[in-house]
């Protein structure tokens, strides 16, 4: 692997996924740093659910207005064409199918794609935001997260332990090691970061998953 | 809505608040600490109501807006999205002394729409198959499945604008918009603080987003509330 942060290598493979004219809501965390690398020649609208399409990067300190912020409630910018709204507004332009890309973090995801990041069992349940909703209406839905836990666990499963998000599947997860893409049967590793091999991964992932025609073809499976 | 109109519907905050009762239901717009009408939960503060029941989608911050209200047990019941942004919710939550609704934001946001539009319920598909769907109808329309979600409404509607007009037409203020023009439908009596007020006339009728209708009482704080966010939380 390069000497990059897997955060990094995450948010900048992520962003790959984007294409020119795309609305996209980004969670909270890991997700948000996706922003940051996306290519210059494509012109992409960040909506946040708490009321704005058309969000810009953070201000600098001394044009902070406390009242533009992201859903991690930190101040951020408008852009030229931004337009705010409610939050029912919002979440009809999230269930209704009009974000065509939604980029969140996860605990889990397990072999068919399902995924789990909203609570752990055995805490008490008082928070879920608005990724149900993100979950179960965005036009596509890739996955952002690390391959494992930081106690080495992985995080794509058989059958997700934590409760469930939702019944929708992912269609694209991609961590620092690899990318998958969901098809009905499952998840299909379609691409090897830079730099690591077919076992790394294998030995990364409890899931059971296929390969990619193109990546037998490059070899990754001899 | 039933108030004078003769005197208008410019109050004190004591005056909007007057008949706010122990026991009372009462939604509180607001992300956070963007677009809470933090004056107006002070005012509930100082009338010492209790066994309210709030519906907002969190509770401030530790002892900030409606974090202050639950750190002095005046809170009852909880009915919103995100409340584990404030830890002091948690440890009410697990003493036995705070009752919480969790809603999808999504489904809060809606819900609070459809008890202002008059409707029995909606159906969504956000939380089907997860925790939050569980004791609730799951029903499958046009080859997919959704969930019956009922309406809220409340007796009170604390809100916050950014400017008001004479007749109590409302405008807000970027992301501090939110939760509050859905609230402004969906109480009894319903309250806007607001940074401004100005003639009839003076809002372009093109951008105003609560049309007065709506609006029982609007009171100008001594001074604008202009929350800061303090650090990154979640929501």
């Amino acid at each position: 692997m390069s000497g990059a942060k897997p955060l990094e290598i995450i948010a900048r493979r992520a962003a790959l996924e984007l294409q020119d004219g795309d609305v996209v809501n980004l969670g909270i965390g890991m997700p948000l740093l996706v922003a940051d690398y996306v290519p210059d020649d494509i012109q992409v609208y960040l909506h946040t659910e708490n009321g704005l399409l058309g969000m810009g990067p953070p201000p600098d300190s001394d044009h902070v207005d406390p009242q533009i912020v992201n859903a991690a409630k930190q101040p951020v910018t408008e852009r030229l064409g931004a337009s705010y709204f409610d939050s029912a507004s919002s979440f009809a332009m999230i269930r209704g199918a009009h974000i065509d890309v939604a980029m969140l973090g996860a605990l889990e995801v397990d072999e068919r794609g399902m995924v789990a990041n909203w609570t752990v069992p055995g805490r008490a349940v008082l928070g879920v935001g608005g990724a149900m909703d993100l979950l179960a209406g965005v036009g596509k839905l890739i996955i952002l997260m690390t391959h494992r836990t930081r106690d080495g666990v992985p995080k794509l499963v058989r059958q997700c332990r934590f409760p469930l998000t939702g019944i929708r599947p992912a269609d694209v997860v991609i961590t620092e090691l690899a990318v998958f893409r969901v098809d009905k049967d499952g998840l299909v590793l379609t691409e090897l970061q830079p730099g690591v091999t077919l076992e790394q991964v294998r030995a990364a992932t409890e899931a059971r998953f296929r390969l990619a025609p193109e990546l037998v073809a490059a070899g990754a499976a001899g | 809505m039933g108030n004078d109109v003769a005197k208008g519907k410019r109050m004190t905050a004591a005056e909007a608040l007057a008949r706010v009762k122990d026991g009372a239901t009462i939604m509180v717009g607001g992300f956070g600490l963007v677009g809470a009408p933090l004056h107006l939960i002070a005012e509930l503060e100082r009338r010492g109501v209790k066994d309210l029941t709030i519906i907002s989608n969190n509770l401030g911050e530790p002892g900030v807006g409606l974090g202050r209200l639950l750190q002095l047990g005046r809170i009852r019941k909880a009915i919103g999205s995100f409340f584990t942004s404030n830890p002091d919710v948690i440890e009410a939550y697990s003493r036995g002394e705070l009752e919480v609704e969790l809603l999808p934001q999504g489904t809060l946001a809606e819900a609070i729409r459809a008890g202002g539009a008059g409707l029995g319920g909606f159906y969504t598909p956000a939380g089907v198959g997860t925790l939050l769907a569980e004791g609730k109808e799951v029903r499958e329309l046009g080859g997919a499945l959704y969930v019956l979600e009922r309406p809220l409404r409340a007796d009170v509607a604390l809100i916050k604008a950014h400017k008001a007009d004479e007749l109590g037409n409302l405008v807000y203020y970027k992301t501090a918009r939110n939760f509050n023009p859905l609230m402004a439908t969906a109480a009894r009596w319903v309250v806007a603080e607001v940074d401004e007020i100005v003639p009839v006339g003076m809002l372009d009728p093109e951008a105003i987003v609560t049309p007065h209708l709506y609006v029982d009482a609007i009171v100008l704080p001594g001074q604008a509330s202009t929350p800061v966010p303090k650090e990154a939380s979640q929501a």
